[in-house]
């Protein structure tokens, strides 16, 4: 992977300076754009998955026994999780630092 | 004609939806972006045998940071005016590799990707070549409205009234003068097999769609609304209830056009006012009871223009009944 920090001269560029490691972006982590951080309130959760298909991070994840749980290095914190759970299992809360 | 694919095809089920991510996550969209949600739908549902030719706009930007890239699958950043012509390119280079035996044969989609800017103002004419042509590809427009990446200009995309960076409101004027331009209707006058208008809040119908478009042979048009919190001026988690209000309004109602015929997938016999789309966006802040009259009234024609196509059966015939 190339270092981020570093500015490239054109020779360590590939030829049309192509990109050829699939999913890069994944090294750089959004979470710190984040105000608000959601809770999920595994009792009261459905376990439909419109988290994790109405997020437009992909920050949702299933784990293995049905929940979809937020991968906080990536969430960007937009709310729309809380907005659209039908049951209300989610809540935004103020990220402290 | 529908290939027999198409046909067996049910369509996704909610608690079956296919589980890779080829936009992954890292990519550098605003918050709540309907844009990035659309296309990680519309990845979902292709999977990963797919082309992507993009052109400038929000989904390159956020997609591409050089050196990084948030793309699991090939892709390809080309000028703003010309997605469609590259995707006809490599739909063309796939077929002649393929038939000298050069790369296995399998079924490999081709997708173009641009914003509004990019297939109704500057790509417009690319994608009339491409579409008359008959390419076996999928053009996908993700319809934010504005050039939003730039900071807001408008663009022939912009709704009537909203009010962007180049077209503000004031004493002399109420923001955007001129109409959203369908472009939808006008892939659907090329006679070409597939068109389609989605929305990312009806996810399985926008993935159905989509999976439709790359099994039909031939080339096929989506138009996707994909609400912008930065440009539209609404709060980062009411992306998904903007796009349903623009639904159920009549604002953006939901159709595709298979070999000519209109059916419209979302009910819209009951229409909300559109007082309560445009209340929740701060772009149409401004606008007075008068002026949403007006929009409403405009809404109501084209809704009525749609429910009569449907009714007709066919978008050529109604055409041609105006002769």
């Amino acid at each position: 992977m190339v270092k981020i920090d570093a500015i490239m001269g054109w020779k360590k560029l590939n030829l049309g300076a192509a990109i050829t490691e699939p999913g890069s972006a994944s090294l750089f982590k959004t979470g710190s754009w984040r105000t608000q951080r959601p809770i999920l309130d595994k009792e009261a959760c459905i376990r439909c998955g419109r988290c994790w298909i109405y997020c437009p991070e992909a920050a949702y994840s299933p784990n293995g026994d049905g929940y979809f749980i937020c991968n906080l290095d990536y969430c960007k914190g937009c709310g729309i999780c809380a907005e659209e759970c039908p049951v209300g299992a989610i809540t935004m809360v103020l990220e402290e630092i | 004609m529908l290939p027999a694919e198409a046909k067996e095809f049910t369509g996704f089920k909610a608690r079956e939806l296919p589980e890779g991510e080829y936009l992954v996550p890292g990519h550098r969209a605003c918050q709540g972006c309907g844009a990035a949600l659309a296309i990680r739908m519309v990845t979902k549902a292709l999977g990963n045998r797919i082309i992507i030719a993009n052109a400038t706009g929000c989904i390159e930007i956020i997609s591409s940071a050089f050196p990084q890239t948030a793309w699991a699958v090939p892709w390809i950043h080309v000028a703003f005016e010309n997605a469609a012509a590259v995707a006809s390119g490599i739909e063309a280079a796939l077929k002649v590799l393929m038939r000298k035996g050069k790369i296995k044969k399998e079924k490999i989609t081709v997708l173009a990707v641009a914003g509004d800017g990019g297939t109704a103002d500057i790509g417009l004419q690319a994608l009339s070549g491409a579409l008359e042509r008959g390419h076996d590809f999928i053009y996908i427009c993700l319809d934010n409205e504005a050039y939003m990446n730039t900071g807001i200009q408008r663009s022939s995309s912009t709704p009537y009234g909203a009010r962007t960076t180049t077209s503000p409101p004031g004493k002399k004027g109420i923001g955007q003068v001129t109409w959203k331009k369908n472009v939808a209707m006008i892939a659907a006058a090329h006679s070409i097999p597939y068109v389609a208008t989605v929305c990312p809040t009806y996810y399985l119908d926008l993935m159905n769609k989509v999976k439709k478009a790359s099994l039909i042979t031939g080339p096929a048009y989506i138009h996707c609304l994909s609400p912008c919190p930065t440009g539209w001026r609404y709060g980062t988690n009411l992306t998904i209830k903007i796009g349903r209000l623009a639904v159920e309004t009549g604002v953006f109602p939901l159709y595709e056009i298979v070999d000519g015929r209109v059916k419209i997938t979302h009910p819209i016999r009951r229409l909300k006012p559109v007082k309560d789309y445009l209340q929740l966006q701060g772009r149409f802040r401004h606008l007075g009871d008068e002026h949403i009259h007006e929009i409403q009234e405009r809404v109501n024609k084209e809704v009525a223009k749609l429910i009569a196509l449907e009714k007709f059966g066919s978008f050529y015939k109604t055409a041609l009944s105006y002769f």
